[in-house]
């Protein structure tokens, strides 16, 4: 049957075309790549793949050949890979296609798009609103149906807090689960890539599809990848839920708080067990995660350097002066600020202090939660503790922006996976996410919880009016 | 007790990590990496006597293959996007570095 893939795509290239102006969720449309991939799965004589015909964005930090990564960065403005990332690969032999890529903080850097080099993306829930970061282009995608799936990196919170302010499902996997190969990296040991989209079930079969070893990245598990759509049996009479209620302090806004509480309600008429965890260590999380990510972003980002690719500054007197001034033109103030304090915590006479403490307070929240897994089988959180903010609200105030990251730093020092889901609205009509967290490699457990709660209460079946 | 950054230890930084500032970007990021500092002194609360360094949430034995020859990226690829590059030579090329 020819043509039905190229018709589904240009359904979605003629929906980003008309939401781009007012939601600027995309950083590059290839609609010409997109089409020209569509042709070639309308004439394949092939089976189709599990994803024939999907069509899918990815995040502007995820590399493919053909379209352009800048990583939301003046520094990589007109960078084209010259190879394909891991998931770019097993996306495409699946059969999806690739229609662009989001716009996101630089260099996976914020919460809220606001350090985007060119321009934040907007919340389909509230035009003047963030739609979170750093994945915040990827969530206001799907939430405003321009596509059905789209991939984001999450290192501290990047695809579950985006998902969670605008109402989408959104999957931090298992450290290792996913192949990082073709990720800019941000802070290797934490960032993982994982997907978005309307339904626990659709980011299930990309997940699956996405998973499993790829030797070109050395912290890529052996590990078997389940079919995880079949553990969505509805069916969570056996799982025992933690709450660590001491973490939802005051500083939690009262909407997000009560449906919080109301998803347990939830989870326990459909006979999940509902009972109380103790995470000693996460309210320091956020303390050790900023020491930890900026300390690996600043090595990172040491490749930026003006002479292999990238902007580079004219006029230079030296070698020095070429890293120096390259890196002053082409990075914006947040990551310049990261790496900043990443080289201070690194340095001589601050190294015991401050990143090694970092590393070993690491060790105390991994050891509390598997702890509290010998308990229980998920541990339940707000995935945010606030709805959308406006943009621009925190852009002078780094500390603040860091915050919102409270309850999801704590998967990714641990290594472990996350799911947000849907889970109510604030009076004003934003969304909020639920957030449930599994031990290593058992995001099936975590999926299921997350896909019975959603079929019991469907609100992400709620759409925004730019839907 | 809280390190606190003058605008010289911002400098002394911004040289470490390659990096040149604006004269208010001194003053700011003095300003805004001192808050963060003081945010974070709160690890130092907690005893950590004795407790190992986590620094990568998996074990190591994941990264062990087989040392085999295989392709890399072509020379041409690698210097598609250089800002100045011998191509002819496939060499990168930077401001003279000796004498």
């Amino acid at each position: 049957m020819s043509g039905h893939v190229r018709a589904r795509v240009e359904t979605a290239l003629a929906r980003i075309a008309a939401a781009q102006p007012a939601l600027q969720a995309f950083q590059h449309v290839a609609a010409d790549r997109a089409l020209a991939r569509a042709d070639i799965l309308d004439r394949a004589d092939a089976p189709p793949g599990p994803l024939h015909g999907l069509p899918l964005a990815i995040k502007d930090n995820i590399v493919a050949r053909g379209i352009p990564t800048t990583a939301g960065s003046r520094i990589l403005e007109g960078y084209q890979s010259p190879y394909d990332a891991a998931v770019v690969e097993r996306l495409e032999a699946a059969g999806a296609v690739i229609v662009g890529t989001t716009r996101c903080d630089e260099f996976a850097m914020g919460s809220s798009t606001d350090n985007c080099a060119y321009g934040p993306a907007h919340n389909p829930w509230d035009l003047t609103r963030t739609p979170g970061g750093s994945s915040g282009g990827s969530a206001a995608a799907v939430a405003a149906s321009l596509v059905p799936i789209a991939l984001g990196s999450d290192t501290g919170g990047s695809i579950r807090q985006p998902a969670s302010l605008c109402g989408v499902v959104g999957v931090k996997p298992t450290y290792g689960r996913v192949s990082r190969y073709g990720l800019m990296a941000f802070a290797s040991s934490l960032d993982q890539i994982g997907p978005f989209a309307r339904t626990t079930r659709e980011a299930a079969a990309v997940l699956e599809v996405i998973s499993g070893h790829d030797a070109r990245d050395s912290t890529s598990a052996q590990q078997p990848v389940p079919v995880f759509v079949n553990a969505l049996t509805g069916d969570v009479r056996n799982v025992r839920i933690g709450v660590p209620r001491h973490l939802i302090t005051g500083d939690v806004d009262e909407n997000v708080r009560a449906a919080f509480d109301a998803a347990l309600s939830v989870a326990q008429s459909l006979g999940a067990e509902v009972r109380d965890v103790e995470l000693p260590n996460a309210d320091r999380g956020i303390a050790v995660y900023y020491l930890i990510a900026t300390a690996e972003a600043s090595a990172n980002l040491a490749r930026y350097d003006g002479v292999r690719y990238g902007h580079r500054a004219t006029g230079v007197t030296s070698l020095a002066d070429l890293y120096e001034r390259s890196r002053h033109d082409g990075f914006g103030a947040e990551v310049k600020r990261r790496i900043m304090l990443g080289t201070y915590v690194l340095s001589a006479g601050y190294y015991d202090a401050y990143y090694l403490k970092a590393q070993q307070m690491r060790t105390l929240i991994a050891r509390d939660f598997a702890r509290a897994f010998e308990t229980v089988d998920v541990v339940a959180l707000p995935t945010s503790p606030c709805a959308a903010f406006p943009l621009g609200e925190r852009v002078d105030n780094p500390l603040q922006m860091y915050l919102a990251d409270v309850y999801t730093v704590g998967a990714n020092l641990a290594g472990l996976p996350g799911v947000s889901v849907p889970c109510g609205f604030t009076i004003e009509g934003l969304p909020i996410g639920l957030q449930f967290i599994a031990r290593p490699w058992d995001e099936a457990t975590m999926l299921r919880t997350a896909d019975a709660y959603e079929q019991a209460t469907a609100w992400g079946e709620r759409a925004p009016a730019t839907r | 007790m809280a390190s606190t950054l003058e605008p010289k230890d911002v400098d002394r930084i911004a040289t470490l990590a390659r990096l040149t500032l604006t004269p208010d970007e001194r003053l700011q990021f003095a300003r805004q990496l001192n808050d963060v500092l003081r945010f974070v002194e709160q690890i130092r609360q907690v005893d950590t006597t004795g407790i190992a360094a986590t620094s990568h949430p998996l074990p190591a034995d994941a990264a062990w293959r087989e040392d085999l020859p295989h392709t890399s990226l072509p020379n041409a690829d690698a210097l598609a996007h250089a800002p100045d590059a011998n191509r002819e030579a496939g060499l990168f090329r930077v401001p003279k570095v000796i004498g």
